[in-house]
C-alpha cells in the first residue's frame, strides 16, 4: 500500500505546511511544494513490480494497476502546475491541493480494491472532496450550484449502487471479487442482472456515460476551470479502468448479459453527447459534452474480449486523453484569466491573429481529441477500435461503425473552435498576452505528450507488457 | 533506414525549417530547396527503378523495408515501391515543385500556408511509399486535414462552407476505411498489417470480403470522386487557393484511386470480382455526369472540378474493368490527369489573380492581353480533351481499348463491361464541348472589359510552374512507353489475385 501511504504523507505535509504558513504573506513556494510532492507519488507505483495482496485480498496492487496510478498522478501533477495562478488568488490555496490529493487517494483505493466495500469506500473518498473543490469559487453562484448538482447526483447514484451491491452480496454470499467471480455461473438469476445494472449505474455516473450524464454539463461549466480539467480526465480515467477490471475479472462470465448494456450505453454516450456538443456556444460546456463522448470511446475497449488488448488500449487512451484535454483546459484557464472570465467560443474569434502560439497549441490538442494524425489521439482511437473489433461479432463491428461515424461528427465541432481561432474575424480579439511560467510548463508537457505518445510506440508497448 | 524514408524525412525537415524561418525569403528558400530535393529524389528513384528492372530484378516491390512499430498490434512501418508508386511519387514531386512556384506571391501568413502545405505533401508521399495498412492510413489522414485550414483560411468565395464540407466528407470516407481495415486485419489472421503478406495469403472468406469491400472502396472512392460521394470536390476546388487546388486535384484525388486498387482490389480480390458491377455503374455515372455538369458551369474552377470528377471517375472505372490494359490505362490516367489538372488550376489561379473573376461570362479576349497564359490554357485544354501528342490521349485510349476488350472466363466478350465502356466513351465528346466552349469564350473574341488591357502576362515564377507542367504533359504524351511498362509490371500481381472476371 505504499502509493496510498505516500499520498497520505503528502496530504499531511501539505496540511502542516498550509497551517504553518497561514499567517505568512510569502506563499510563493506552496505550489512548487505541492508539485514536487507529487513526484514520489508518480514514481513509487512504477517501482513496485510485485503483486501485493493485503487485508485478506481486500486490497491488491499489481504492476498494471500501479501504472494506472502513476499515469493518474502524473495527470494530477499537470493540474497542480497549471493551477498556480488561479489557486494563489483564492484565500484557501492549501485546501485545494489537499482536497485534490484526497480525491486521488480515493481513486487509488478504488483501483486497488479486491472487495466491494473497499471499492465503495474508495469511490466515496473520491466523490465527496470532489464536490468541495467543485464549489471552490464560493463567490460565484455557478460554482456552488455545480457542486450541489454534483453531490446530489453522486449520493443518489451511490445509493443505487449500494443497493445493487447488496443484491450481488445476497446472491453470492460474498463481496470479494475473486469469490464472486467463482460463484457466478449460468443461468444467471434476473435479480443478479438487476444488481449488476444498479452497480453499473454508479460507475456510469462517475464516467458520465449517457444516461447518467445529466450532471456533467452544469458541473463542468460551473466548476473552476482547473477543477473541470481534473474532473474530466483523472476521475474519469480511474473510474474507467476500475470498471474494466470489474467487468472482465468479476463479471467476466456474465459477458453475454452485460455486453448489451455496454453496447447501448456506448452508442448512446457517443451519439447523444456529440449531438449536444454541436449546439454549445460555451467552451467549458462544449468540453463537457466532448468528454461524455470521449468516455464512450474509452469504454469501447470493454467491447473487446482480449483482456490485454482492451486494458492496454483503454489505458493508452486515458493517457493521451489526459494530455490533450489538460492542454485544452489549461488554455481555457489562461484565456479566462486574461479576458475577464469569459469562456464563450466567440471569445476565441481571431485568437490566431493575436496569440498565435496559444491558438496553435489549442489546435493541436483539439486535433488530438478529434483523432487526427500524426497527433497521439488518432493512435489511441484506432487502438480502441482494434480492441473492440477483436470481439469479432457483427454487433461489435456495428458498435465500432457507429463510433467511427461519430468521429466525423466530433471532428465537425472541434473544427468549429479551430474555425473561430483561424478563420473568423473579430472586432475585439483577445489582446496579445504573455502566459505565466507555470502555464508554459504545463502546456509544454501536454504538447510533448500529444506529439510523442502516438509516434513513439514505446509507451504503448510498455503499457501492454505491464497490464 | 530505407532510402524511401527520405520522402517523409525531407518534408519533416522542411516543416522544421519553415517553423524556424523568420522572413519571407527564408520561407521561399526552404520550400524551393525542399521541393527540388524531393523532385531530384523521385527522378533518381524512377531511374533506379528502371535500372533494377532492366537488370532482371523482378521483385514485386523494390527497396522494401519493414520496421516493427507497435509490436503487440503487429503494426509496422513498412515501405516499398512498385511501378505504380514510383510514377505516383514522381507526379507528387512535380506537383509539389510547381505548386510552390504557383503560390510564390501568396499572402498573408505565407509561412503558415507553407507549413500546412508541406504537412499535406508529407501525407501524400508517406501514403505512396507505405505498404503497411496502418501506416498507409495514418499518412492518408495526415494528407486530408491540412485541407481544412488551407481552404478555410486562404481560400476564396464560400470557403468556410466548402472547407467544412470537404473535410467532413473525406473524414467520413476514412471512417469507413478504418472499419474495412480492421475487418481485413482480423479476418486475415490478425498477425500482420503488411499489404503484401495479406495479399499473398488470400485467405479471407468470400462472404466476409463482400462485407468489407464496399467500406474500403467507398472509403477511398470518396476521395476519388466516386458518384454520389463527389459533391465535396467542386466546392472544395472552387474555394481552394491555386496551389492547393493543384495539389488536391493533381495528387490527393489519386490517393483515392491508388487506395482502391492497392487495398480494396488487392486484398479483397474475390469481392472485387463479384461486386464490381455495382461500382462500374456508379463510376460510369461519374464519368458522364461529371462531363455533362462541366458543360453548364460558368465558373472556371467549377468547370475544371467537374471535369476532374469525370476524369477521376474514369480512373476507378478502368480499374474495375480488371484487364491488364485498362488498369495500366487507369494509372496512366491518374498521372496524366494529375499533370494537366494541375496545369489547369495553376493557369486559372494566375488568370484569377489578374482579372479577379473566374466567371466565363465576364472574361474575353485574353489571348491578346496575356498570350503566355492563354497559350498555356489552350494546351491544357487540348490535353484535357485527349488530343494525340498529349498525355490525355494515351491514357484514355489505353483505358477504352482495355475496357472494350474485357472478356468473360469462357472467352466471350463481357457485354456488361462493353456497354459501360460505350456509355463512358461519350464523355470524350462532351469534354471537347466544354473545353472548346471555354477556350473560345475567354481567350478569343473581344476584350470584355477595358480594364483588362492594363494587365500583364505571367511573371517568372509562374512561367516556371507552367513550363514544367506543359513539358511533363507533352513528355508523357510523346514518350508514354516507359511509364506504361513500369505500370504494367506492377498491375500484374494485383490482377492475378483477382483472377478472371465473373459474368454478371
Amino acid at each position: 500500500m505504499i502509493p496510498e501511504a505516500i499520498l497520505v504523507a503528502v496530504l499531511v505535509i501539505l496540511f502542516i505546511a498550509d497551517f504553518v504558513s497561514a499567517k505568512s504573506n510569502c506563499r510563493k513556494w506552496f505550489n512548487p511544494l505541492a508539485c514536487v510532492l507529487m513526484l514520489p507519488v508518480i514514481i513509487a507505483p512504477l517501482l513496485l513490480t510485485d503483486e501485493i495482496h493485503v487485508f485478506g485480498d481486500m486490497y491488491r496492487n499489481t504492476y498494471g494497476v500501479g501504472i494506472v496510478k502513476a499515469i493518474l498522478a502524473a495527470g494530477t501533477l499537470i493540474v497542480f502546475i497549471q493551477s498556480k495562478v488561479w489557486a494563489e488568488k483564492s484565500d484557501k490555496e492549501g485546501e485545494f491541493y489537499m482536497l485534490i490529493v484526497s480525491t486521488l487517494l480515493g481513486m487509488f483505493v478504488m483501483l486497488s480494491s479486491g472487495h466491494f466495500l473497499i471499492f465503495f469506500l474508495g469511490l466515496e473518498m473520491a466523490s465527496v472532496p470532489m464536490a468541495t473543490v467543485v464549489a471552490f469559487d464560493k463567490y460565484r453562484k455557478e460554482s456552488a450550484e455545480a457542486a450541489a448538482k454534483y453531490i446530489l447526483t453522486a449520493t443518489f447514484s451511490s445509493g443505487v449502487m449500494l443497493y445493487g451491491i447488496s443484491f450481488i452480496y445476497g446472491l453470492c454470499g460474498t463481496m470479494y471479487f475473486n469469490d464472486i467471480a467463482a460463484s457466478l455461473s449460468s443461468p444467471f438469476q434476473p435479480i443478479l442482472i438487476l444488481g449488476f445494472v444498479f452497480f453499473f449505474s454508479g460507475l456510469g455516473f462517475k464516467l458520465s456515460l449517457v444516461p447518467f450524464h445529466f450532471w456533467t454539463a452544469d458541473t463542468y461549466q460551473g466548476a473552476p476551470t482547473t477543477v473541470t480539467g481534473y474532473l474530466s480526465v483523472i476521475s474519469k480515467g480511474a473510474a474507467a479502468y476500475t470498471l474494466l477490471i470489474i467487468l472482465f475479472h468479476v463479471f467476466g462470465s456474465m459477458r453475454e448479459q452485460w455486453q448489451w448494456l455496454m453496447y447501448i450505453v456506448i452508442v448512446l454516450s457517443i451519439t447523444i453527447a456529440n449531438l449536444f456538443a454541436i449546439r454549445q456556444s460555451e467552451l467549458k460546456r462544449f468540453m463537457a459534452f466532448s468528454s461524455i463522448s470521449q468516455a464512450g470511446y474509452i469504454m469501447l475497449a470493454a467491447v473487446g474480449t482480449d483482456w490485454n488488448l482492451s486494458a492496454t488500449s483503454l489505458l493508452y487512451y486515458v493517457l493521451i486523453y489526459i494530455v490533450a484535454n489538460m492542454a485544452v483546459f489549461t488554455i481555457i484557464a489562461v484565456v479566462e484569466q486574461n479576458n475577464g472570465g469569459r469562456t464563450n467560443i466567440d471569445d476565441y474569434d481571431g485568437l490566431y491573429q493575436t496569440n498565435p502560439k496559444l491558438a496553435f497549441l489549442l489546435t493541436l490538442a483539439l486535433f488530438s481529441l478529434a483523432g487526427i494524425p500524426p497527433f497521439a489521439g488518432m493512435f489511441s482511437k484506432f487502438f480502441v477500435f482494434m480492441a473492440a473489433a477483436k470481439a469479432g461479432t457483427s454487433w461489435a463491428y456495428a458498435v465500432v461503425f457507429i463510433a467511427l461515424i461519430n468521429t466525423v461528427v466530433s471532428l465537425y465541432y472541434y473544427l468549429l473552435v479551430v474555425k473561430a481561432m483561424y478563420i473568423k474575424k473579430s472586432d475585439s480579439p483577445l489582446p496579445a498576452f504573455k502566459s505565466d511560467c507555470n502555464t508554459k510548463v504545463a502546456l509544454a508537457i501536454c504538447t510533448i505528450g500529444i506529439a510523442l505518445f502516438g509516434i513513439c510506440s514505446y509507451f504503448y508497448e510498455w503499457i501492454s507488457a505491464s497490464v | 533506414m530505407s532510402i524511401l524514408s527520405l520522402f517523409v524525412v525531407i518534408p519533416a525537415l522542411m516543416l522544421l525549417g519553415l517553423w524556424l524561418s523568420r522572413s519571407l525569403n527564408q520561407v521561399r528558400g526552404v520550400m524551393v530547396a525542399g521541393s527540388s530535393l524531393l523532385l531530384a529524389l523521385s527522378i533518381w528513384l524512377t531511374i533506379y527503378f528502371f535500372q533494377q528492372r532492366a537488370s532482371g530484378n523482378t521483385d514485386e516491390m523494390l527497396l522494401m523495408q519493414s520496421i516493427e512499430w507497435f509490436r503487440p498490434l503487429h503494426i509496422a512501418y513498412a515501405v516499398g515501391v512498385d511501378g505504380i508508386s514510383v510514377v505516383m511519387l514522381l507526379l507528387s514531386s512535380i506537383i509539389v515543385f510547381t505548386g510552390t512556384f504557383a503560390s510564390w506571391q501568396l499572402k498573408p501568413m505565407t509561412k503558415e500556408y507553407f507549413l500546412w502545405f508541406t504537412l499535406l505533401s508529407t501525407g501524400v508521399y508517406g501514403f505512396f511509399i507505405s505498404i503497411d495498412m496502418f501506416t498507409m492510413f495514418m499518412f492518408y489522414e495526415v494528407a486530408l486535414i491540412p485541407m481544412y485550414l488551407l481552404i478555410g483560411v486562404w481560400g476564396s468565395g464560400n470557403k468556410e462552407y466548402s472547407a467544412m464540407k470537404l473535410t467532413l466528407m473525406l473524414m467520413g470516407g476514412s471512417a469507413l476505411l478504418i472499419l474495412g481495415l480492421l475487418g481485413i486485419f482480423y479476418f486475415s489472421g490478425a498477425d500482420t498489417m503488411n499489404v503484401l503478406e495479406i495479399a499473398a495469403r488470400h485467405n479471407i472468406p468470400v462472404n466476409i470480403q463482400k462485407v468489407f469491400f464496399p467500406f474500403i472502396f467507398i472509403g477511398f472512392g470518396v476521395l476519388g470522386a466516386l458518384f454520389p460521394f463527389h459533391t465535396w470536390s467542386p466546392d472544395g476546388h472552387a474555394s481552394a487557393p491555386t496551389a492547393v487546388s493543384m495539389l488536391h486535384a493533381g495528387v490527393l484525388m489519386k490517393l483515392g484511386g491508388y487506395g482502391c486498387f492497392r487495398i480494396a482490389m488487392f486484398l479483397l480480390p474475390d469481392a472485387a470480382r463479384e461486386l464490381a458491377w455495382i461500382f462500374i455503374i456508379l463510376t460510369t455515372i461519374s464519368v458522364v455526369y461529371g462531363a455533362l455538369s462541366a458543360c453548364v458551369q460558368t465558373d472556371l474552377k467549377y468547370i475544371n472540378a467537374y471535369s476532374s470528377v469525370s476524369h477521376c471517375g474514369l480512373v476507378l472505372f478502368a480499374l474495375l474493368m480488371m484487364t491488364q490494359v485498362s488498369c495500366t490505362g487507369a494509372i496512366l490516367q491518374m498521372l496524366s490527369h494529375g499533370l494537366m489538372t494541375a496545369l489547369f488550376f495553376a493557369l486559372i489561379g494566375m488568370i484569377y489573380g489578374r482579372t479577379h473573376t473566374r466567371d466565363i461570362r465576364k472574361l474575353g479576349g485574353l489571348m491578346k492581353i496575356m498570350p503566355f497564359l492563354a497559350v498555356g490554357y489552350v494546351i491544357a485544354g487540348l490535353a484535357n480533351l485527349g488530343l494525340p501528342g498529349f498525355s490525355g490521349f494515351i491514357a484514355e485510349m489505353t483505358i477504352f481499348v482495355g475496357s472494350f476488350g474485357a472478356e468473360l472466363p469462357n472467352g466471350d466478350p463481357d457485354m456488361f463491361r462493353r456497354t459501360a465502356t460505350v456509355i463512358a466513351c461519350t464523355s470524350i465528346v462532351v469534354t471537347a464541348v466544354y473545353i472548346l466552349r471555354v477556350v473560345g469564350k475567354i481567350l478569343y473574341g473581344e476584350v470584355s472589359d477595358k480594364h483588362y488591357l492594363e494587365l500583364t502576362d505571367a511573371t517568372w515564377d509562374e512561367r516556371v510552374a507552367v513550363i514544367c507542367l506543359i513539358a511533363c504533359v507533352a513528355g508523357l504524351g510523346l514518350f508514354p512507353l516507359w511509364a506504361s511498362n513500369a505500370i504494367t509490371d506492377a498491375v500484374q500481381p494485383i490482377l492475378q489475385n483477382i483472377g478472371t472476371i465473373a459474368a454478371l
